[in-house]
C-alpha cells in the first residue's frame, strides 16, 4: 500500500570526479554532486528532507523557482589552450533563473531571491538589482523540462568583482548529504583549491525526466566544482600528478548515503596513438564515450566495488607519462573567442570581440549574448562584424538600450560562422562621468564589464548515439541534446576591466582649505583696514610689577616698559 | 568588524578574523556572529598563500581557517549597514545571517578595528563614522531594548575617543590607545610582505588562547593585557556605565556561550512517526503526454521571433505642433469658411 512506497528511497545521491589532463600539462578536476528527488516541489506541502538541503528545496517551492543556476568563479578558462570546458562559467557571479509561469510579479521574486541566496552562500548578491540584471531573448533556454519558453520568465544578472574565497565553499560543502566528511567531498580542501588557476562552484537545479517513459517529474540538484591546477605552481613543473599531489588528501571511505560514487581519468589517445598517460592503481574498469563530439576513454575508479580497498586502505590515483610527450601542436578547440576592449584615453574606446570556428568545412551558427553596464554608453550605428574580410550580417539581433542608472545594454545576435573563420565584431563605446557618490571606495582599480556569453551547437567529429542519458558521465546530460551530429556548448569570454574618468576625491577638502586661507587672509585683512579705529592710550602709572620691572630693566640698561 | 580596504591593511582583517576564531572557540556558533570585512586578503591576488590569513609571522596560524562564514563582504561593510544591523532598522529581505537577532537578555561583544582618528573611524577609505553616531546607535539599542551588556573594544589610533561619548547604561569599552596615541602594528612577515598583526589584538589573541569555556577569568584581567613596554600605547578602559564590578564579570559573559543541556533518560521511538508522516504524500498526477526538454539553440524560431508589439505612444509636442502649423497655414491661405466642412 501507501506505507510500503513511502518507505521506498525516493531521492539517490550520485557523486563523480573527472581528472582530465590538460595539453599545457595542467590538471583539470571536476567535481559533480547530483542529488535527485521524485517529488514535486512546487505542489503539495513537502516538509521532510532527506538528501535534497531543506534550504534550497524551500527557496525553489516559496518563490516559484523552475531553474536556478548560480555559479562563483575565481579565474578565467582558458579555452584556446586547454580544449572545450565541461562546463564553464564567467569569472565572478553569475545567477540566471526561470521562474513559474505562476508567478505574477517576476521582479520582486528575482529581488527576494538574490537576497536569500547572499545569505546562504555569503556572497554579495544583494547587489544584483535592475542595473546588472537582464532579460536574454534567445540565449538561456531552460535546461530542465519546459513546456514553453516565455522569455519574460527569465533573468540573467552577472556580477563580475565578486571573490570566491573559503566562505563561499563551506556552505556549498554543507549542501551535500555526506558534508565534507565522506565521500569524493573529503579531497575539497580550499588552501588547495584556491591554490589553482581557475576555481569555479556552481549549483545548477532544475525538473528532470524521472524515467524513461518522462510521465513524471523529479528535481535535480547538481552541484559541481571545476579547478584547474596549474603545471608551475602546484605541479612543480613535473607533468605527473596524484590525488595527494593535487589536493593534499586521499580518498578513504565512500559516502554511504551515496548509490553511486565514481572516479573517472581522461586517458584518451591524443594523436591517435597508443597511449602515454599511465594511471595506478589499476582501475575497475574503462568506460568508452562520446563526450563533446570527440571518442573519449575513461579509467573508472568504483568506489562502491569492495574490490577496490582490498589493498590498500586509502585510493591515492596516479597519473603517470609513459613517454616523454613531445610538444607537439597542441589541438585547437573547434570554437574559442576572446575578447578585449580598444582605443585610448578616457572618453572613448572600443569592444572588440574575436570568434574562431577552426572547423575545417562545417559553418554553425552562434549566438553572442553582451551585456554591458549604463555607463558605457554604446553606439549600435558603429557596430560592424566582419568574417574573412567581408561583412556579415546577424541573422537576428536584439538591442535594448540602456538607462541610466536603471538598465544595462543588452545585444543579442545569431552569427553564422562560416568554416575555417575568424569573426570580428567591434562596437565603440563612451565612458559616462558618474556622480560622485556613485563610485566606490576603490575607483582607480577600474569598473568591470560582464563576460559576453556564446552559446553555440558545435558539430561533433564523431557522431553522438543517442545513449541513456542518465547513465552516461557527467556533463552529457546537462545539456540535453535533440540529435546527435552537434553538441550544445556556451562558452564565455573574458571579462573586461575599463577605467572611468575618475575625479580626485581629496579635492573638495584641498579647495576648501585653500579658499578659505585665500578668503581670511584677503577679506580679513580688507575688513581690518576699513573697520579698525586707533585711539590713544593714556600710559598707566602702573602697578607695582610693573615699577619693579622697570628697576630691573634700568640695571639692566634696557629702556623701561 | 574591519572597515580597512587594500592590501597593506592585511593586519586589520587579521586583527578581525583571530578575535572571531577565539569567540568560535569558546562556543558561539556563526548563526550569533555577524562578521564584516571590508577586503578580501585571503583570496587577494597578492596573497603569495592563497586563502589563509596569518597572525603570527613565520605562519604559525592560520586564523581564516576551513570554516569562515563571512557576513558583510567588500562593498557591503558601510556605516549604513554598521549602524542598521545594530539598530536593527533592515531592510524586510535581508537574510537571517545578517541580522543582529538579539533581545533584552544578550551580550554582545563589538570588535573594530581601522584606521581611526580623533572621534572618527574610517570606513574603507571613503567615508567615516564618528563617536556621537555610535554612541547614539547604542542608545538606540538600549532603548529598543537589544542588548543586556554591551562590550566595545576598538583597536585603532587614538582609540579611546570613540569610547568618550557613550551615555547608554551597562556598556563597557576597552581601546587599544588613548587620544593622541598611534595603535601600532606587530610584525611583518617577509614571505607575505606586510604586517601580520597589530600589538593590542596580537597580546589579547595570546590572552584569549588561554581561556576556555569554562575559566573564571574577569574583566580586570582582560584590562591588564598589552601594558605600555609591549604595546607602546597606552590601552584604555572605560567602566563607569557597565552596573556590575568589573571584577565579578566573567570573560566568557562575551566572549564564549553556553548552552543549557538537559540529559534525559527516556527512550522516544521515531520510526512510527516517520512511516505515517512519508505515507501522507499527496497522490501526484501524472502527465498524459511526455513532457520534453527544451531546445538549446532553437535557430529557426529565433529568426523568426515576433518582434515585440511597439507600445502605442501618444505623438510629441513637436509632432502636433507641426501639423498645427500645417492646418494653420492651409486655412489661412484658402479661407476660414472651410473650417466647417471640416467639423
Amino acid at each position: 500500500g501507501r506505507a510500503d512506497a513511502g518507505r521506498e528511497r525516493r531521492d539517490a545521491f550520485r557523486e563523480e570526479l573527472l581528472l582530465s589532463p590538460l595539453p599545457t600539462g595542467d590538471v583539470a578536476a571536476t567535481f559533480q554532486f547530483r542529488t535527485r528527488w521524485d517529488a514535486d516541489l512546487q505542489r503539495g506541502a513537502v516538509s521532510h528532507y532527506r538528501l535534497f538541503p531543506k534550504a534550497l528545496g524551500r527557496l525553489v517551492a516559496a518563490l516559484g523557482v523552475r531553474e536556478l543556476h548560480l555559479a562563483l568563479t575565481q579565474g578565467f578558462w582558458r579555452t584556446r589552450y586547454w580544449g572545450q570546458p565541461p562546463l564553464q562559467a564567467p569569472a565572478g557571479a553569475e545567477l540566471w533563473v526561470w521562474f513559474q509561469p505562476a508567478v505574477t510579479d517576476v521582479d520582486k521574486a528575482w529581488k527576494e531571491l538574490s537576497n536569500i541566496l547572499s545569505g546562504i552562500f555569503c556572497a554579495s548578491l544583494n547587489f544584483i538589482d535592475s542595473t546588472n540584471t537582464v532579460i536574454p531573448t534567445a540565449s538561456f533556454k531552460p535546461l530542465g523540462l519546459a513546456n514553453g519558453t516565455d522569455h519574460h520568465l527569465l533573468r540573467y544578472a552577472v556580477l563580475p568583482r565578486e571573490v570566491v574565497c573559503t566562505e563561499n565553499l563551506t556552505p556549498w560543502k554543507k549542501l551535500l548529504p555526506c558534508g565534507s566528511k565522506a565521500g569524493l567531498a573529503v579531497l575539497l580542501k580550499a588552501e588547495r583549491l584556491f591554490h589553482s588557476s581557475y576555481h569555479s562552484q556552481a549549483v545548477h537545479i532544475r525538473p528532470v525526466c524521472r524515467d524513461a517513459s518522462c510521465l513524471a517529474v523529479s528535481w535535480e540538484l547538481r552541484q559541481t566544482l571545476t579547478v584547474v591546477f596549474d603545471f608551475f605552481s602546484s605541479g612543480q613543473g613535473k607533468k605527473d600528478w596524484s590525488l595527494f599531489k593535487m589536493f593534499s588528501r586521499t580518498l578513504t571511505d565512500t559516502c554511504p548515503l551515496a548509490s553511486q560514487s565514481k572516479v573517472y581519468v581522461d586517458i584518451s589517445p591524443k594523436n591517435k596513438e597508443k597511449e602515454l598517460l599511465e594511471v595506478s592503481p589499476p582501475p575497475t574498469s574503462l568506460h568508452e564515450a562520446v563526450v563533446q563530439g570527440d571518442k573519449k576513454t575513461y579509467a573508472v575508479y568504483d568506489l562502491l566495488s569492495p574490490s577496490l580497498f582490498n589493498t590498500s586502505r586509502s585510493l591515492n590515483v596516479q597519473l603517470k607519462w609513459k613517454r616523454p610527450q613531445d610538444s607537439s601542436e597542441m589541438p585547437i578547440p573547434t570554437l574559442h573567442a576572446q575578447r578585449y576592449v580598444g582605443g585610448y584615453g578616457l572618453q572613448t574606446g572600443e569592444i572588440c570581440t574575436l570568434i574562431y570556428n577552426t572547423h575545417p568545412y562545417r559553418a554553425f551558427p552562434v549566438i553572442l549574448l553582451e551585456t554591458v553596464p549604463w555607463y558605457l554608453r554604446l553606439y549600435v550605428h558603429t557596430l560592424t562584424i566582419i568574417t574573412k574580410g567581408k561583412e556579415n550580417k546577424p541573422s537576428y539581433i536584439h538591442y535594448q538600450p540602456a538607462q541610466d542608472r536603471r538598465r544595462p545594454h543588452l545585444l543579442e545576435m545569431l552569427i553564422q560562422l562560416p568554416a575555417n573563420s575568424v569573426t570580428k565584431i567591434t562596437i565603440q563605446f563612451e565612458r559616462a562621468l558618474l556622480k560622485w557618490t556613485e563610485y566606490p571606495p576603490d575607483p582607480n582599480h577600474g569598473f568591470y564589464v560582464g563576460s559576453s556569453v556564446l552559446s553555440a551547437l558545435v558539430p561533433s567529429v564523431i557522431a553522438m548515439k543517442d545513449m541513456d542519458v542518465e547513465q552516461s558521465p557527467l556533463f552529457t546530460s546537462l545539456f540535453p541534446s535533440s540529435d546527435g551530429s552537434s553538441y550544445f556548448v556556451r562558452l564565455y569570454t573574458e571579462p573586461l576591466l575599463v577605467n572611468l574618468p575618475t575625479p580626485d576625491f581629496s579635492m573638495p577638502y584641498n579647495v576648501i582649505c585653500l579658499t578659505c586661507t585665500v578668503v581670511a587672509v584677503c577679506y580679513g585683512s580688507f575688513y581690518n583696514l576699513l573697520t579698525r579705529t586707533f585711539h590713544v592710550e593714556e600710559p598707566s602709572r602702573g602697578g607695582l610689577a610693573k615699577r619693579l620691572a622697570n628697576v630691573i630693566r634700568k640695571f639692566r640698561g634696557v629702556p623701561p616698559l | 568588524v574591519c572597515t580597512s580596504r587594500f592590501w597593506f591593511n592585511y593586519r586589520h582583517v587579521a586583527n578581525t578574523l583571530s578575535v572571531y576564531r577565539s569567540v568560535k572557540r569558546l562556543g558561539i556558533p556563526d548563526s550569533h556572529i555577524v562578521l564584516m570585512l571590508a577586503d578580501d586578503m585571503a583570496c587577494n591576488p597578492r596573497n603569495p598563500k592563497p586563502a589563509t590569513v596569518f597572525s603570527h609571522k613565520n605562519m604559525e596560524l592560520n586564523v581564516y581557517g576551513d570554516d569562515v562564514e563571512v557576513d558583510y563582504r567588500s562593498y557591503e561593510v558601510t556605516v549604513e549597514n554598521f549602524l542598521r544591523v545594530l539598530t536593527g532598522r533592515i531592510p524586510p529581505s535581508t537574510p537571517r545571517s545578517k541580522r543582529l537577532l538579539s533581545d533584552d537578555r544578550s551580550n554582545i561583544l563589538i570588535y573594530m578595528t581601522g584606521h581611526g582618528g580623533n572621534g572618527f573611524l574610517k570606513f574603507q577609505d571613503s567615508e567615516e563614522i564618528t563617536n556621537v553616531e555610535l554612541a547614539d546607535a547604542f542608545e538606540q539599542m538600549w532603548q529598543k531594548r537589544r542588548y543586556n551588556e554591551l562590550l566595545f573594544i576598538i583597536d585603532t589610533c587614538q582609540g579611546a575617543s570613540m569610547y568618550e561619548r557613550f551615555y547608554s547604561p551597562n556598556i563597557m569599552a576597552l581601546a587599544s590607545s588613548q587620544v593622541g596615541e598611534d595603535s601600532l602594528s606587530h610584525q611583518p612577515d617577509l614571505a607575505i610582505g606586510v604586517h601580520l598583526m597589530d600589538r593590542y589584538t596580537f597580546y589579547v589573541l595570546e590572552f584569549l588562547e588561554e581561556i576556555h569555556p569554562a575559566s573564571q577569568t574577569n574583566m580586570n584581567d582582560l584590562f591588564q593585557v598589552c601594558p605600555k613596554s609591549l604595546c607602546v600605547s597606552t590601552p584604555g578602559h572605560r567602566t563607569d556605565l557597565f552596573r556590575r564590578d568589573p571584577e565579578k564579570v566573567l570573560i566568557t559573559d562575551f566572549f564564549g556561550s553556553v548552552r543549557k543541556v538537559e540529559i534525559t533518560t527516556e527512550t522516544l521511538s521515531l520510526e512510527r512517526d516517520v512511516a505515517a508522516f512519508e505515507s501522507k504524500f499527496p497522490e501526484e498526477e501524472l502527465a498524459t503526454e511526455p513532457l520534453k526538454y527544451a531546445e538549446q539553440l532553437p535557430v529557426a524560431q529565433i529568426i523568426h521571433q515576433k518582434p515585440k508589439q511597439k507600445d502605442w505612444h501618444p505623438p510629441g509636442g513637436f509632432i502636433l505642433g507641426l501639423w498645427a502649423l500645417i492646418i494653420m497655414v492651409f486655412f489661412k491661405t484658402y479661407g476660414i469658411k472651410h473650417m466647417k466642412h471640416v467639423f
